[in-house]
């Protein structure tokens, strides 16, 4: 089990696209990886959460300090293509009506 | 015949072995009859437990275990995490959860602190002892989907 993190350049958006179990054994791995973005001011950041398959308040805490960082550096954070059981995971936290999330769209 | 059914699983408390558990605890679930929703929620709420021992049961060079017991009803599971290490306050802990609120200064949000609200919430019932070491005690009760009531008896 294990996570990894994919990245694309388009224009001025970043895309992450993150695959894997997000919990306290994988989170450094994940961590490291957010910190390896250089993150400069107006810079669009989304992060595809599709292939994420479980994520704990361990993984929350990685996102919420990547959040802090991003808005630090007046960038843009989305996470995007959430499954509805990590939908409900930023929902029953509080943390959707702070961070941009989008969930799955049906169909796609 | 006893009423329940009991499973006890030992691990080292180390960070990869998390993920086992969780696996362990899914299986068991699917046996008592748990929906895939439920058993997702008993998967987050023993990694949390789990992992609040592997963070801060034991000291980095002490080799700690963590054991992890559940007792299968008909219709239930209780599940108990425990060590031996040094326990938390849960009084200290508590004051220092739960969800975050719309209007919190984003700079200045906690990063953690959020395992014991989860399991509350995604628990039927938690309790934590702290008296040598930290027992958290979780229990989950089956829910039976709605549509499962009104499907007509098929008689044969």
């Amino acid at each position: 089990m294990n996570v990894n993190v994919q990245f694309r350049e388009e224009g001025d958006l970043l895309l992450g696209f993150i695959e894997g179990e997000i919990d306290t054994f994988t989170a450094p791995t994940l961590r490291d990886e957010l910190n390896s973005i250089c993150i400069s001011e107006g810079l669009f950041i989304e992060l595809d959460l599709l292939n994420v398959s479980f994520m704990d308040s361990t993984g929350l805490g990685v996102f919420v300090a990547f959040y802090k960082k991003v808005m630090r550096e007046n960038a843009n954070l989305k996470l995007v293509n959430l499954s509805g059981r990590l939908t409900r995971l930023f929902e029953i936290t509080g943390l959707s009506e702070l961070m941009d999330i989008e969930t799955i769209k049906k169909g796609d | 015949m006893k009423a329940f059914d009991y499973i006890e699983i030992r691990i080292p408390s180390k960070p990869q072995y998390v993920s086992v558990i969780r696996l362990t605890i899914s299986g068991i679930a699917t046996r008592i009859g748990f929906s895939y929703d439920q058993i997702e929620d008993l998967k987050i709420a023993v990694s949390e437990a789990v992992t609040n021992v592997v963070q801060h049961a034991y000291s980095d060079n002490e080799e700690g275990e963590i054991v992890i017991s559940s007792a299968l009803y008909n219709h239930k599971i209780e599940i108990m995490v425990s060590d031996y290490g040094n326990s938390f306050t849960f009084e200290e802990i508590k004051s220092n959860i739960g969800p975050y609120r719309e209007d919190e200064n984003i700079a200045l949000l906690r990063e953690g602190g959020l395992g014991l609200y989860l399991m509350e919430s995604l628990m039927d019932e938690v309790r934590v002892n702290n008296e040598g070491g930290v027992t958290v005690f979780m229990t989950k009760y089956v829910t039976r989907e709605q549509v499962n009531e009104n499907v007509e008896r098929i008689t044969t």
